[in-house]
């Protein structure tokens, strides 16, 4: 039985390594993430927008199950049916789709908040769909929808250590690695947390200061 | 063997795993709503040193990551002299993870209750335990139940990664079909059409609560009346059906 004990020494020795994890691999895997989710989320909510109904509600079908479904399953699929991946481009490609599911609504309420008008008055100005989009809609629909990719992202930081479960070494993994090898767990799983807090902490009162922002200007 | 018979063979196995995943997720749902009801009142007292422990506790297991939580209580709580069964450790994990999340949506929706109703209450003299527990409360539960419906099937998908910490749930025993057969790409799809199945019937359940929860604040129709086969009854100030 070991005794709850804080070693400085520990902490110095573990935190380059835990560092190095998440510079390296959680933020990469979260930035990269993010921004297919952002674009494959678009893509998604303005297909959903032009295609026919019986099509519109397949594609609904295969959102909500890829929503409904836990993130590690996912993972665990892609990563051992498409065994030439690395675990960190499977990390990449489950978390841009899975989270592309959650942004896809949210930029479907904010087309959807664009009002009829808008859309009539570009009918009557005929112009192209691809121009409607470019230059009417995204534009007035996307303004709304920043702060929640930046939730999400902010979410999706705190589901990355879910990659545990294919092995890739990130943050958590790295610290759990380092207990396993030298039987001391104390500092480097208390210290991941540290890192956890000190990295999504400020970032959600930026984003709640931004949604303020945005929120007054309309 | 053919895969169906692989898959019947597996069954009993699969459903253990369905009960231990059902058994974490409503055991978490149980420990985060006695959480969330407590950090929630806390963080709107005015008094600023309970406000400030409740915040600080939302704060940190909101932003820490559960797998941390979890990995710390399973690595670290023995260190203390504190030897829990590993489904408990689960529970705990996802109880507080969750519970820091909903507290936030409890306090949201008892703040969103009308000023009037507080007001109304106040003039009538009752307690404060009183109007929160039979004015207030079931005005904000009404107006909660969604966001808790999100945070529940967030906690069963989460539910997934404690197979990581030796819990036989799921995700486990379908994973252990990928060691025993080489058929994984079907079994990963048996294994997400569960999760689905689960999450549907919890939001079905869940939505039925909100509608329970509305029609005792006297909007919209009893879940009797819902589910019936009768014609809905005319609105009382039309006559019209609605």
């Amino acid at each position: 039985m070991t005794e709850f004990e804080w070693n400085w020494a520990t902490v110095w020795d573990v935190l380059p390594t835990l560092l190095g994890a998440f510079f390296q691999v959680t933020l990469v895997v979260t930035v990269v993430s993010t921004a297919i989710a952002a674009v494959l989320g678009l893509i998604i909510a303005m297909l959903r927008r032009s295609v026919p109904k019986p099509v519109d509600a397949v594609i609904k079908f295969a959102v909500d199950f890829i929503r409904m479904t836990p993130i590690v399953v996912q993972l665990l699929l892609v990563y051992y049916t498409f065994t030439n991946l690395s675990a960190m481009v499977c990390g990449i490609i489950v978390f841009g789709i899975h989270y592309s599911t959650y942004m896809a609504e949210v930029y479907r309420a904010g087309i959807d908040s664009v009002p009829a008008g808008q859309w009539e008055a570009t009918t009557a100005l005929s112009m192209s769909k691809g121009r409607t989009w470019r230059a009417v809609v995204i534009p007035q629909a996307l303004r709304a929808t920043v702060p929640a990719l930046g939730n999400y992202a902010i979410s999706m930081f705190k589901d990355t250590p879910f990659l545990i479960i294919i092995g890739l070494v990130e943050l958590v993994n790295a610290g759990r690695i380092y207990g396993a090898n030298t039987f001391n767990y104390t500092e480097p799983l208390t210290l991941v947390g540290i890192i956890f807090l000190a990295a999504s902490y400020p970032t959600a009162l930026l984003v709640g200061r931004l949604e303020k922002r945005l929120a007054f200007s309309y | 063997m053919t895969y169906f018979q692989e898959l019947a063979e597996a069954l009993p196995r699969i459903m253990n795993g369905v009960w231990v995943t059902l058994g974490l997720t409503l055991g978490g749902a149980a420990l985060a709503m006695i959480i969330a009801v407590t950090l929630g009142l806390m963080a709107r007292q005015p008094n600023t040193l309970i406000r400030g422990i409740a915040r600080a506790i939302i704060e940190f297991f909101r932003g820490t990551s559960l797998v941390v939580q979890l990995l710390w209580l399973y690595f670290i709580l023995p260190g203390l002299g504190i030897n829990l069964n590993v489904i408990f450790v689960g529970v705990m994990a996802l109880g507080l993870n969750y519970g820091a999340y909903s507290a936030e949506v409890v306090r949201g929706s008892i703040n969103s209750v009308q000023s009037g109703q507080w007001e109304a209450s106040t003039a009538l003299s009752m307690s404060r335990v009183h109007r929160m527990r039979r004015i207030i409360f079931p005005q904000a539960w009404a107006l909660m139940i969604p966001s808790l419906t999100n945070l529940l099937i967030h906690m069963l998908k989460g539910s997934a990664v404690v197979s990581f910490i030796t819990i036989y749930d799921l995700t486990f025993r379908v994973d252990q079909l990928r060691l025993d057969t080489g058929t994984w790409f079907a079994y990963g799809l048996v294994g997400l059409g569960s999760y689905f199945i689960i999450a549907y019937i919890l939001t079905l359940i869940m939505n039925m609560l909100e509608v329970r929860a509305k029609h005792r604040l006297g909007r919209g129709e009893s879940l009797r009346e819902m589910l019936s086969l009768k014609p809905a009854r005319p609105s009382a100030e039309t006559g019209v059906l609605p």
